[in-house]
């Protein structure tokens, strides 16, 4: 919808910019795409695909790692937009020749002259030959350069390039997009006053992050279509990688293909785990699949009945988005929780309209959704609709019991007199007798509650959940939030974890001789200080290199083992400072200082 | 309408140049934004129809291309024929011997002519003997040109450590508020009179002068709000002469143009259409409004961490940091200094290790160091918000400093 809307003000915008040619200003669009930098390549693409079926073919896109100056600018610039011609009319056009880039002169003059070039050429074809693909196109299309990231291109290329292109604006008809990470304020950090005085900057903003992630939950885990869901620890880790380290879209669903892989490479019963057609063909767990899948198809739905009417509770106690509700129903029995409590002694304050809407809204999604089930509960719900509109007559006579209360306050009484009469107004309020709508309010409150009871049943309570859910949340963090030095650390000290060699296995204290070189020396620095003094772990190295010889080494080839083990040491030690545990220390001689303490 | 000074001075060394005289080898004007230079020069040459070549240093950016762009307009300034054929020049020694070949027609026999290199402080970037060569092209040619640089920066700044031919320096004064007036008059439009747009000119000069003198920003900004002054009359309330309604009218509308327009906060596309829709400029936010950026819950508490490691000096962060730390004498040294507060200083730079472990006391729970950690700082500096410092092939020891104020920090605290 975003892409719709800023390809309609494009539109506009490109209109205008025949009079924007008297004020020589560029028509700008600024795009605030928000911090994860990941997704803004699929905006960028969708967006180009738009401007080339309804605006113009000439589209260019920069990084700023390709133009450190702007004469790679312009050569970039160049052989982008004469490609793009190439590949509009290479069906027609036999006789166009590439040219090589090296020959072209990257000015702005031959840029403008390859522009008229081309725009006379789209006049002067006659119609009779058939050009659907530039038909939406105009006379002379805009040409369209897009800044992919803006933050990191240099001041001073930016600036030359728009001052270039705003002194031919005339015969180069231009548009800007600038994609920004952070906030418009970049503009005027970026360029000085004279320069952005030269650009018409419209500013537009796509969704929220956050949005994009319910959107994409709901298409994939809130749909009885796909077979696969995700386990309630496993959509945690997911969620919490996107809220807390990067808010990328991508990498949310690069972790929901792991959970697949993993899933259907690790679990034997997940050959079951398929769409409801193929599960027929297996008739001994026919019928358990079957009950799975309604199960399936009614939880969602009265998930998002719920969703609704707690969506509009003030303080969100059950949470403001599906998906946090979906993770609490998954964790365990929702009914059972505070914040449910809490949340439905709200919806027994919630007032007409509110309930009415939330009614309409939960007929639509029983009434939209495939399981047979609900008939009973759209006949209900419409039922209770029609009582509300039944309390609207009578909603008059309900008005002048309390305002025959409020009368004897208003009457002069001494102090022990209004206290009498006050007290009697509150023990009447609590026997008072609840008006029609709050007896219908209450009646609806306890027939979702009844529903949820039913229906919103955690999924580890069913049996043969394991072919549809992942679970296994410890796999999925140790691949997705790598941490290197805790895996080097469990390589150095615990080489029988990847080496998987029966004699390396030893207790965690004691040091194997058999262990690889560096082990050794990496457990033997460990003991150590601050600073380490490499004659000591020398010694302490041939020592347990040594023991493995037993008493039978030879005295007599004692000093050619020993330059053996020194070179070997040496290398250890070399590693180890290439690995950044030590580094060689200037404070003492024959010295290296310890750059790790802890477990990383 | 120009000050008449300087047409007078430009006019006398261009008249200078009479028949079989050379003229100054070349000329160096210089004055602030829009105060007239280019709009002078190219006016006179056309009017007297003196033989030039107009080229703007920042467009070709190469010396090659700024010398084969001369000779390319040379051919067709010179030639009767239509066509120019592209010339190759890589050094100054080439482009002399091909000026001399091009310069070599009846016509320019007895004339002057002249090479007019706009924003000419771009050729102190270019190699180091472009500068030179172009001041004393005259001599080098042995023919009757004349070189104008135009430039906003003072020649001293020019002036390269070799030396060179000091050219003949020409100052462009800036506009006073009278000449301006009666440059922005002069675009009135022609259903109105002079003297209403001359009114009208007189109240945006005196909204807008005090913080705007550029002569190009005010025709904009004139050309933008005269629809919006003329309303009255064209709805028929006032006439020409009703000064007073039309000030009440356009008054409050010449100030939010000022918090808006001119600021570029909103584009003058956007500005038309709410005078056309005659709305609120309250509901269109402009662009400053949208400083917030949405970050996840470790890059905040990085950007804390970073900004707590650049503002405050390293003896305090054992105070802060610690649960047990003792108290900090101070010397006499720190006494000294410490009026003058850290945010004023700018940030300082600091090592990787110390805001990690700043980001380990300030965050609640426990952070695993997760390769995901350590590639938000990168993205951090990516995004600006972060910015290395020290050469990138230290790879044991990255250097850091935060670029973010206060106040940003402040919204992302929240």
């Amino acid at each position: 919808s975003f892409l719709r809307r800023s390809h309609s003000e494009f539109q506009e915008k490109t209109t205008e910019w025949t009079c924007r040619m008297k004020s020589k200003e560029i028509p700008t669009a600024a795009l605030v795409l928000g911090v994860n930098v990941t997704d803004h390549d699929l905006t960028f693409r969708s967006l180009s695909e738009v401007l080339q079926n309804n605006i113009t073919p000439y589209i260019a896109f920069l990084e700023a790692k390709d133009c450190p100056g702007v004469k790679k600018l312009m050569q970039k610039l160049m052989g982008q937009l004469m490609n793009c011609y190439v590949d509009v009319d290479s069906s027609e056009d036999e006789d166009y020749v590439q040219v090589s880039h090296n020959r072209i002169r990257c000015s702005m003059t031959s840029l403008i002259n390859w522009y008229e070039s081309v725009t006379k050429k789209t006049d002067s074809e006659t119609p009779s030959k058939k050009r659907t693909s530039s038909s939406r196109h105009w006379q002379s299309p805009p040409v369209v350069v897009v800044f992919k990231d803006m933050e990191s291109f240099s001041t001073k290329v930016l600036q030359d390039f728009i001052v270039i292109s705003s002194q031919h604006i005339h015969e180069l008809p231009l548009v800007l997009i600038f994609g920004i990470a952070t906030s418009p304020m970049i503009i005027h950090s970026l360029l000085p006053h004279s320069v952005s005085s030269l650009l018409c900057i419209e500013l537009f903003q796509s969704l929220s992050c956050k949005d994009h992630l319910s959107t994409i939950i709901d298409k994939l885990l809130l749909r009885a279509s796909f077979p696969f869901k995700l386990g309630e620890k496993v959509l945690q880790v997911l969620i919490n990688i996107f809220l807390y380290h990067d808010f990328s879209v991508q990498n949310f669903v690069k972790g929901f293909q792991l959970c697949i892989v993993e899933h259907f490479c690790s679990q034997p019963v997940s050959v079951l785990c398929c769409q409801l057609v193929d599960a027929k063909k297996r008739e001994t767990t026919q019928k358990l699949l079957e009950d799975l899948h309604v199960y399936h198809e009614n939880y969602l739905s009265v998930l998002r009945c719920l969703h609704v009417f707690t969506s509009f509770l003030p303080k969100y106690p059950l949470g403001k988005q599906i998906r946090e509700l979906h993770c609490a129903c998954l964790e365990n029995q929702v009914w059972e929780t505070e914040e449910y409590e809490s949340s439905l002694q709200l919806a027994r304050m919630l007032n007409k309209s509110d309930l009415v809407t939330m009614l309409q809204q939960c007929v639509e999604i029983f009434v939209s959704s495939s399981g047979k089930e609900f008939d009973n509960t759209v006949e209900k719900l419409k039922e209770f609709l029609t009582q509300f509109q039944k309390l609207e007559a009578e909603a008059f006579q309900e008005q002048d019991v309390s305002v025959s209360s409020q009368k004897e306050l208003q009457k002069k009484t001494d102090l022990y007199h209004l206290q009498k009469t006050l007290l009697e107004l509150k023990e009447s309020r609590r026997y008072k007798k609840l008006t029609k709508f709050e007896m219908l309010r209450f009646d609806v409150v306890d027939y979702i509650d009844s529903l949820v009871r039913n229906y919103l049943v955690p999924a580890n309570h069913k049996t043969l959940h394991e072919i549809a859910y992942f679970n296994t949340a410890s796999v999925l963090r140790e691949h997705l939030n790598a941490a290197p030095r805790i895996a080097l650390h469990t390589a150095l000290n615990n080489p029988y974890r990847y080496l998987k060699n029966q004699e390396l296995k030893s207790d965690e204290g004691s040091i194997s001789n058999k262990a690889p070189d560096i082990c050794i020396v990496y457990k033997l620095h460990l003991e150590c200080g601050r600073l380490i003094n490499l004659v000591d772990w020398l010694e302490a190295f041939s020592t347990v290199v040594m023991a493995a010889e037993g008493p039978n080494a030879d005295a007599a080839s004692s000093d050619q083992v020993d330059d053996i083990i020194h070179a070997r040491f040496i290398r250890a030690v070399s590693e180890l400072e290439l690995l950044g545990f030590i580094k060689p220390s200037k404070q003492k001689t024959d010295h290296v200082a310890r750059l790790t303490w802890g477990g990383c | 309408v120009f000050p008449m000074k300087n047409v007078y001075s430009c006019y006398s060394c261009f008249t200078g140049s009479f028949r079989q005289q050379f003229s100054f080898p070349s000329i160096f004007i210089y004055g602030h934004t829009s105060s007239g230079k280019t709009y002078v020069m190219q006016t006179l040459l056309n009017t007297l129809q003196l033989p030039h070549v107009f080229v703007n240093c920042v467009e070709y950016f190469t010396s090659r291309l700024l010398l084969e762009e001369i000779l390319m307009q040379l051919q067709s300034c010179c030639s009767e024929t239509e066509q120019t054929s592209h010339v190759h020049c890589d050094t100054f020694n080439d482009f002399v011997r091909l000026f001399k070949q091009a310069v070599v027609s009846e016509e320019l026999e007895d004339q002057t002519l002249y090479i007019v290199l706009d924003r000419a402080e771009q050729l102190r970037e270019m190699e180091a003997n472009i500068l030179p060569a172009f001041l004393r092209l005259q001599e080098l040619t042995d023919r009757n040109v004349t070189v104008v640089l135009l430039s906003e920066i003072v020649w001293e700044l020019f002036r390269p450590n070799t030396g060179c031919f000091e050219p003949f320096t020409l100052y462009f004064p800036d506009y006073s508020i009278g000449h301006l007036q009666k440059i922005l008059s002069q675009n009135h439009p022609p259903e109105y009179s002079v003297d209403f747009y001359a009114a009208y000119i007189n109240i945006l000069l005196g909204v807008f002068y005090m913080v705007c003198r550029d002569l190009k920003e005010l025709q904009h900004l004139a050309a933008l709000n005269f629809s919006k002054y003329c309303e009255p009359v064209v709805r028929g309330e006032a006439n020409e002469r009703d000064t007073r309604k039309l000030w009440k009218n356009i008054e409050p509308h010449l100030k939010k143009a000022m918090h808006t327009v001119y600021l570029r906060e909103i584009s003058s596309s956007q500005w038309e259409r709410l005078q056309r829709d005659d709305g609120e400029p309250g509901q269109l936010k402009g662009l400053s409004a949208h400083t917030h950026v949405e970050l996840p819950y470790y890059s905040k508490f990085l950007l804390i961490a970073a900004y707590l490691a650049s503002y405050n000096p390293v003896r305090t962060d054992k105070r802060f940091f610690l649960k047990h730390h003792g108290k900090i004498r101070k010397t006499n040294f720190m006494k000294k200094h410490e009026k003058t507060s850290n945010h004023l200083l700018g940030p300082k730079p600091f090592p990787l290790d110390r805001l990690l472990a700043i980001l380990y006391s300030i965050v609640d729970n426990r952070v695993a160091p997760t390769a995901n950690i350590f590639s938000q700082i990168t993205s951090l500096v990516t995004l600006q918000l972060l910015s290395m410092v020290g050469h990138n092939d230290q790879l044991d020891g990255p250097r850091y400093k935060c670029t973010v104020s206060l106040d940003f920090i402040r919204a992302v605290a929240r």
